[in-house]
């Protein structure tokens, strides 16, 4: 189901029968207030940042907060933040997306094929396989990122793109939500079907089991991409040059920079807010695609 | 544990391809988890001698056994970051799961409105990175800038601060939480309120007693997932830390393990620590998904096996 979870088959009218009186004619007044506040309390920080961004570097510290100014504060900021450090913002913001998309699809790409083998194959050590990455999902990634970088340091590959993407391709979380749908939307009769029609192995799996399996990859894959956009320490620990910063790190090192200066203020403010808006962007536009329930693994 | 492969899966020998397609998770298995892993472990049992010896002087590498184990077990600083992390932990991990299913079941009450602003709303926290999160949050408390009190609260103020990561964690994870117990809701039958309902029961019986017990796993597996996330506190205290005093270079483990490798360049020691902490990591989190799946039958990662 999508976040736009499609309405439950209103119950029978026989219920309602039933009982003597409609159900639906009151709204519900406290659930409504208890849920409205918790959305407020969801966007506030938003809103506020939204606001602040508005204003210029004087402004923020004088003006009433939660008046937006209408002065040409928002524009000098996106100008301020754009040609600081020759605009090494929107390197930050690219690198973002280069980091969790690449990642983010290689890893559903080794993920699928993972799932899909333990799935549909019988073979050698393929128990021992499943229930080291049923372990690997009970260890965070982050704990080995400090490893990660001493080991990467040792042969002298810290600092590049590789050295952020590459850590995060392998996801057993996904590989075990792979192995699920596999089980559960690719049927043994359509290979056996397939095999009897003499296809190859490999063109089951691509063109049969891929396809039939791509409702559950867009959610491994926007999961990962979620978490390699979001993850902090590995980049930070790895990346010592800032064109090669994503904007979580970037970000924080501009704050850093910033901790004294209230000027650097308005450009953190600004840059916050910029690197919200495309996820946002994105989640909305995909939130059709993208289905929670398989998040848990059940399918029906 | 995999033995429900289906009984027409190809055995070894009909194709390679299984191998193949297992290969790449295989190669960055080992070289991004087990190499990293095995590499940490053996820096722990070294250490930098500085000086000394007729060479003269510069530092050399040595066994060291297990004094950095030692090290790391006496250091009062390591055991009082564990402490503040359980310590936030233990108001992260109820506050999420608790609000995220009191969402989920005011979304699911009949004649709420506006539901899917506010379904909307709630979620979209997930999607701001936490670092961006803390920044968000941090010039809300920040005095200057306060645009909630900061000016006559202190939320960097000793216990307070606790309280102030917290939340941001809180605010980041509740929406996501929430999906996932809605999405089992709406799974749910219908029918299976009308019994409870013809006995009389309220929507708001129904709701604690019919709905609670029927969405467990789900509840369970989000249970897991908040205490993985919650053992892993690093970006808001770290992001928190160049504007609070209050938060130290050392205030949760992670931020521990980064300060000795990158402050003060002992990777002896944070190897050390980093092997003691994932081994933990890993213990607490087999035995609460071992609770998850005993006691409440939890369909999560570390329990069902799939299909």
């Amino acid at each position: 189901m999508t976040i736009d979870t499609p309405a439950r088959p209103i119950a029978s009218p026989v219920t309602v029968a039933r009982t003597g009186r409609p159900r639906r004619s009151r709204t519900a007044l406290l659930p409504t207030a208890v849920l409205l506040l918790g959305a407020v309390y969801c966007l506030v920080p938003t809103l506020w940042i939204l606001i602040a961004s508005t204003k210029s570097r004087s402004e923020l510290f004088s003006t009433a907060t939660y008046l937006p100014s209408f002065g040409s504060g928002l524009v000098d900021n996106i100008a301020d933040l754009s040609s600081y450090d020759s605009g090494v913002f929107w390197h930050w913001m690219l690198n973002s997306f280069l980091y969790a998309g690449v990642g983010g699809f290689v890893a559903t790409a080794v993920s699928a094929a993972t799932g899909y083998a333990i799935a549909k194959y019988r073979f050698r050590g393929r128990s021992l396989l499943f229930n080291t990455i049923l372990a690997g999902v009970l260890l965070p990634q982050v704990v080995l990122a400090v490893p990660q970088y001493l080991l990467l340091a040792r042969v002298g590959s810290t600092d590049s793109y590789a050295a952020v993407i590459l850590p995060q391709l392998f996801n057993p979380y996904g590989i075990y939500l792979c192995r699920i749908y596999a089980a559960a939307s690719v049927p043994d009769s359509l290979l056996d079907a397939g095999r009897m029609d003499g296809a190859s192995e490999w063109r089951m799996f691509s063109a049969i089991g891929l396809r039939l399996m791509a409702p559950g990859l867009i959610t491994v894959f926007l999961l990962q991409f979620i978490v390699i956009w979001n993850n902090f320490l590995l980049p930070f620990v790895m990346v010592t040059s800032d064109d090669k910063f994503p904007l979580t790190v970037g970000l924080y090192s501009l704050l850093r920079h910033g901790a004294n200066q209230a000027s650097l203020y308005s450009l953190v403010i600004t840059g916050t807010l910029l690197s919200v808006i495309p996820v946002i962007a994105l989640f909305l536009s995909l939130q059709r695609y993208w289905r929670i329930d398989l998040v848990t693994g059940g399918l029906k | 544990m995999a033995t429900s492969i289906s009984r027409r899966g190809r055995r070894a020998g009909h194709s390679r391809l299984p191998y193949l397609l297992v290969l790449p998770a295989i190669l960055l298995l080992l070289l991004f988890v087990v190499a990293p892993g095995g590499y940490a472990l053996f820096l722990s049992f070294q250490q930098r001698k500085v000086g000394g010896g007729l060479l003269g002087s510069g530092s050399r590498t040595v066994f060291a056994g297990l004094d950095n184990y030692s090290t790391v077990i006496h250091d009062t600083e390591l055991w009082h970051s564990l402490l503040r992390m359980l310590l936030v932990g233990a108001i992260t991990v109820p506050a999420t799961v608790l609000l995220a299913l009191l969402f989920a079941l005011l979304l699911d009450t009949a004649r709420a409105r506006l539901t899917r602003f506010a379904r909307l709303a709630i979620f979209l926290p997930y999607a701001v990175p936490g670092v961006i999160a803390t920044l968000l949050w941090g010039f809300l408390y920040l005095p200057a800038t306060s645009p909630i009190g900061g000016q006559h609260l202190d939320y960097f103020g000793s216990s307070m601060v606790y309280v102030s990561v917290a939340n941001i964690a809180v605010w980041g994870a509740v929406g996501f939480n929430m999906v996932v117990m809605y999405t089992s809701l709406r799974a749910l039958p219908p029918e299976i309120y009308e019994a409870a309902r013809i006995d009389g029961a309220s929507e708001l019986q129904i709701a604690l007693r019919v709905k609670v017990a029927l969405i467990r796993p789900a509840i369970a597996m989000c249970t897991l997932f908040t205490v993985l996330a919650a053992l892993q506190l690093f970006n808001e205290p770290n992001t928190l830390q160049p504007l609070s005093n209050a938060i130290s270079l050392t205030w949760v483990p992670l931020m521990k393990i980064y300060t000795d490798a990158f402050v003060d360049s002992d990777i002896h020691l944070a190897a050390a620590t980093s092997v003691v902490f994932a081994a933990g990591i890993l213990a607490v989190s087999v035995v609460v998904g071992r609770l998850a799946q005993t006691w409440w039958g939890a369909a999560g990662a570390a329990g069902k096996e799939g299909r």
